[in-house]
């Protein structure tokens, strides 16, 4: 045990040495809301959902080491806007219909904005043009809805030891590439086993042959906001199991 | 593959190898490719996504010649933009396209840093500045001609250095060795004592002290480390880095040798922009004199084990290589992709190992206070910001070029100098840096007040300030890496509201769009581009609201497009033209550009 | 409250789902008659727009009748309202502008199955297609938007009594939901 300490939104979290503030407040139970972070994988800070203030100083929380004695702003209107904002700009920079996608209910995407309070994308729709691949067969790719947290990509790579998964490109050209010589995943090593196929936030890697199994109300976040019912990919009732 | 050829491959050469090939072949073709990943066990798609990312790698050919005009806001002020038109017209062939035989592709580029001998352009990454009407006239024949670059006349390709004012760096040359003298008769620690009590903070634009810099790195626990000279200098006009590498290159690589004597590392690199790549055999031969005079290689000046050498890797295009952690990712041969930090570069840096980046003024001013002293700097300059500075002045002004300042001189002093006539504002520290209107002019160049990396674009009264905002905004959107969401996403809705504002059809509901999301790129951006990149913006808006209000529309609200373009693919497919196949926008509301 | 406010709505590229979901208030559309008066909406099928205070629009803008029907609406209503996915962000119609228009029109009148007579539509009575399904804040300024799809009855009352006693308007986290 450490006594190092530092304060969110006027909470004593402890922490240790090495921990960033999403570490400590995740382990205190302190939701920050975030979308590439998975405490399996080394963060990296490309969503910018855990945007807070340490003693003033806009940070990321999965990337900045917790301070002893520090003051962190978490939810406060000033931040819960700028969130809102760069929820916005994911919504209308892909495409989301979440009315036809099988995520929709436990995509952490909808639930942050939903707890965030975000009524609507707001600004003008780039509606790119992205091609499915269905070439693999267990595994759909919807790329319309990639967000770039490159999570997929560490879990092949750190986890599954196979890099499948690459971000290509520039800028708003950016993009989700596979490795394989055709450029699909049915001409890859995947598996539907994969570390990778579980690990999107949002809905790109869609199982084939099931789906909408769960009734509209009983799906992961319809009742409780992702605070208290914590990640897809780590919701709390597995975690309190374990 | 002629650079690389003597020594074995590596994968981290790999955004080398394509440089070479795109240079070769005017493209990289997928057989390349192949070669490629199987020759250095990198998965083909990973290959694809470094090519994706560098402005400068193509997977399909571009023409025999490539033509690339500078696009800096100081070009477009030189009339860029219409000599690009005259060439195109007289060449026949459409911006961005390769002409169907081949032969030319003529485009756009971030800026050269030829800002004081604008307009110019990159023809197969060679510089052609000056240009003008006549001399576009004769490349068009010259190509149409198909006469070898070779052959082309010399004078094309002269790229002079301008400088204008010169203090204590550009006029007291060193001795060869004098540095690295000082350092093997008084030891590293007096050195590293030197250079701290000289208070140099880095020229990059951070104005991180170096000294602390050099120390952290040498106290990082590691078997090697490594000193790389940043000459990636993408900062839209900046240049003064561009000169130092042509006519001070050998303190600038004794600067490096110094840093690496003192902190003990073995390997250095240069990083220098892919648009600088004519200096690149200019550099390589100054490499080999030093290693001929024992200046560089092994045993320096005879001293055993002082082992130091220097690789020069090319950028492609790509802003966002300048900054430190993502000039390390392309030095891997990735992705120039900004790290988190901590771990910073010093202590885990290239392929992991403790790394000092320092800007090319920097490292020449390191090896120059080495053999000065300290005091031959602090004489010059403030309290906080001691010595001078290195300017490179562009825009409207009568003598463009290099001036060498002592750290806090006032702004309207310098465009006095530089013979600016009647300006309305000074772009300082380049387009990620702050927009000066006439009021703060007494400002004054140093750390605590108007910091800069070097750029300084002035103004005149006639210019109209949302010309540099549609610039500076198209350039970010085009160097956003896309790493974090506010940058990628935040750049290019910037992008796209100041067209609509441009083109008079905006209201004051887009500028509040306009600067919420300026705001949170401020504030929530992964790295220093994001953070900057609405600087400009939200400047003019307090400097110069007037450069807005005059274009706005007067009504609360305008659609987002062309209502009547969104019907023309229909109206094609239907062969209508009827009233109804149109929809016809009220005076107030319509959108036209 | 003196006088009722009149509201009027109307359904664009869009399925009348949300429309269905604001009969599904149940009981409390009996109270909501005592305050609200509807003119022109498909709930009533009085087809002219008078000026309201409230204008509801379901559905995205996919066509230059539905520019038309919604600039007409803008024009008449105080305070204008999206309602559901596709009025906000073009919903499942959007989902076509993964496709050129020539594609689609051509999948569904010349080489989709079952096509006889095949012919891509002409008549200048049909109102032509936009290149692309957009959302309505891209072609009016939109004040309120309420999400969902469709969006539920009781985030739909939320909305309209908090409107009616002019408060600003929170919905709860189960009111707030895209599909
Ligand atoms: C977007 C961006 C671009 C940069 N470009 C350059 C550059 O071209 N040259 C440079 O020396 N520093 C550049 N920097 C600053 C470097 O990250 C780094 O601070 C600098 O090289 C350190 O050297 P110094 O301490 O000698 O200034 C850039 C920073 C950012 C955020
Ligand atoms: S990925 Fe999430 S936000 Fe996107 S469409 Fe699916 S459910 Fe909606
Ligand atoms: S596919 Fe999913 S996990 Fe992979 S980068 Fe896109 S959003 Fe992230
Ligand atoms: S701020 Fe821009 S350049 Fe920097 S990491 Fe983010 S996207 Fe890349």
């Amino acid at each position: 045990m450490s006594n190092s300490r530092f304060v969110i939104d006027g909470k004593d979290i402890p922490f240790r040495p090495g921990q960033t503030i999403m570490d400590a407040a995740m382990a205190a139970g302190v939701y920050i809301p975030h979308l590439c972070h998975n405490p399996d994988y080394a963060s990296t800070g490309n969503c910018r959902l855990c945007l807070v203030k340490l003693n003033g100083r806009y940070v990321s929380a999965c990337t900045q080491p917790a301070i002893a004695d520090s003051q962190v702003d978490n939810q406060i209107d000033e931040i819960n806007q700028q969130r809102k904002t760069l929820l916005q700009m994911l919504f209308v920079e892909g495409n989301h219909q979440c009315p036809g996608c099988e995520k929709s209910g436990r995509c952490q995407l909808q639930a942050v904005a939903y707890y965030v309070g975000m009524l609507s994308p707001y600004f003008t729709h780039f509606y790119p043009r992205r091609e499915l691949d269905a070439s693999h067969p267990e595994m759909v790719l919807d790329f319309n809805r990639c967000i770039l947290c490159g999570l997929c990509v560490r879990a092949s790579h750190s986890a599954d030891k196979k890099n499948i998964f690459a971000i290509s490109g520039r800028g708003m050209d950016s993009r989700l590439v596979i490795n394989s010589t055709s450029g699909k995943l049915g001409d890859s090593n995947f598996s539907a086993h994969d570390a990778a196929a579980s690990v999107c936030p949002v809905g790109v890697f869609l199982p084939k042959h099931k789906g909408y199994e769960v009734p509209i109300g009983q799906r992961l976040y319809d009742r409780e906001p992702i605070a208290q019912v914590g990640d897809v990919a780590h919701p709390n009732h597995q975690r309190d199991k374990k | 593959m002629n650079r690389w050829r003597d020594i074995p491959q590596r994968s981290d050469l790999l955004l080398q190898y394509l440089i070479d090939i795109q240079q070769r072949d005017s493209c990289i073709s997928t057989e390349s490719i192949q070669k490629l990943s199987t020759e250095l066990a990198i998965p083909a798609a990973q290959i694809k996504s470094v090519i994706e990312f560098y402005s400068f790698l193509h997977t399909t050919p571009r023409g025999h010649f490539n033509i690339l005009f500078s696009d800096n806001i100081t070009d477009q002020m030189a009339g860029s933009r219409a000599l690009m038109r005259q060439l195109c017209q007289q060449l026949n062939v459409r911006q961005g396209d390769p002409r169907a035989d081949g032969r030319v592709t003529v485009d756009t580029t971030s800026c050269t840093g030829m800002c004081d001998q604008g307009p110019a352009l990159l023809i197969n990454n060679f510089p052609i500045t000056r240009l003008d009407s006549k001399r576009i006239e004769l490349i068009a024949q010259l190509i149409e001609q198909d006469t070898p670059l070779e052959q082309w006349p010399a004078e094309f390709f002269e790229i002079n250095d301008n400088v204008h004012r010169a203090d204590i760096l550009l006029t007291h040359n060193t001795e060869d060795g004098d540095a690295l003298r000082a350092l093997l008769e008084e030891g590293a620690e007096t050195l590293l004592q030197r250079i701290g009590d000289a208070e140099l903070r880095g020229r990059g634009g951070a104005g991180f002290k170096t000294a602390t810099k050099w120390r952290l790195c040498k106290q990082a626990d590691a078997a090697q480390r490594i000193v790389v000279c940043n000459a990636d200098e993408g900062e839209p006009g900046t240049f003064k880095d561009r000169v130092l590498l042509q006519s001070y290159a050998a303190q600038v690589i004794e600067g490096m040798t110094l840093c690496a004597g003192i902190i003990g590392a073995s390997k250095g690199f240069i990083y220098l922009r892919g648009e600088y790549r004519y200096l690149l055999d200019s550099l390589e031969k100054e490499l080999q004199r030093r290693r001929d005079a024992k200046l560089l290689g092994n045993n320096i000046l005879d001293q055993q084990g002082f082992n130091f050498n220097i690789e020069i890797h090319l950028g492609a295009g790509a802003y966002i290589c300048g900054e430190e952690s993502a000039l390390l990712e392309s030095l891997a041969g990735h992705r120039g992709i900004p790290q988190k930090r901590p771990p910073f570069p010093v202590t885990r840096g290239y392929l992991g190992l403790p790394t000092v980046v320092n800007n090319v003024e920097t490292l020449m001013t390191a090896c120059q206070i080495a053999s000065h002293g300290s005091d031959w700097f602090t004489d010059k300059g403030t309290r906080q910001s001691a010595g001078t500075k290195l300017l490179s002045i562009s825009g409207d002004c009568q003598q463009p070029g290099i001036y060498e300042y002592p750290m806090g001189t006032s702004v309207s002093d310098i465009l006095i100098d530089c013979g600016a006539d009647g300006p309305q504002a000074v772009q300082i520290a380049g387009a990620a840096g702050q927009t000066l209107c006439h009021r703060e002019f007494k400002r004054k160049i140093a750390i605590e007040d108007a910091s800069t990396g070097g750029s300084f674009m002035v103004f005149n009264r006639h210019r109209d300030m949302l010309d540099m905002v549609q610039n500076f905004a198209h350039f970010f959107a085009h160097e956003s890496c896309g790493f974090c969401t506010p940058c990628r996403v935040g750049s290019t809705l910037i992008s796209n509201l100041v067209d609509k504002l441009y083109t008079s059809h905006a209201t004051q509901n887009d500028l509040r769009d306009i600067e919420r999301i300026a705001l949170v790129m401020r504030h929530a951006s992964h790295c220093g581009l994001g953070t900057t990149a609405s600087n400009h913006i939200l400047d003019t808006f307090n400097n110069f609201p007037d450069a807005y209000q005059r274009r706005l529309r007067s009504t609360e609200y305008t659609p987002a497009f062309d209502l009547d373009l969104a019907v023309c693919e229909a109206r094609a497919i239907t062969g209508r033209d009827d009233d109804d196949a149109h929809i016809v926008c009220p005076p107030q509301e319509g959108f036209k550009p | 409250m003196s006088h009722k406010i009149r509201v009027a709505t109307t359904s664009l590229a869009g399925c009348f789902g949300c429309h269905m979901s604001l009969l599904d208030i149940d009981e409390r559309l009996l109270e909501l008659i005592t305050l609200v008066e509807f003119e022109r909406s498909p709930i009533n099928d009085i087809k002219q727009l008078e000026p309201v205070d409230v204008g509801i629009i379901e559905g995205g803008v996919a066509n230059t009748d539905n520019v038309e029907v919604l600039r007409e609406f803008r024009r008449q209503s105080k305070i204008l309202v999206a309602i559901g996915a596709c009025a906000i962000n073009g919903g499942i119609p959007a989902m076509r502008n993964h496709f050129e228009l020539k594609e689609c029109l051509e999948e569904s009148y010349l080489d989709g199955i079952g096509v006889v007579n095949p012919m891509i539509p002409n008549d200048p009575e049909i109102p032509l297609l936009l290149n692309k399904v957009h959302p309505i804040h891209e072609v009016v300024k939109v004040d309120y938007v309420l999400p969902g799809c469709p969006p539920s009855g009781d985030t739909i009352w939320t909305f309209l009594t908090e409107l009616l006693e002019g408060r600003p308007i929170h919905f709860p986290y189960s009111e707030i939901h895209y599909d």
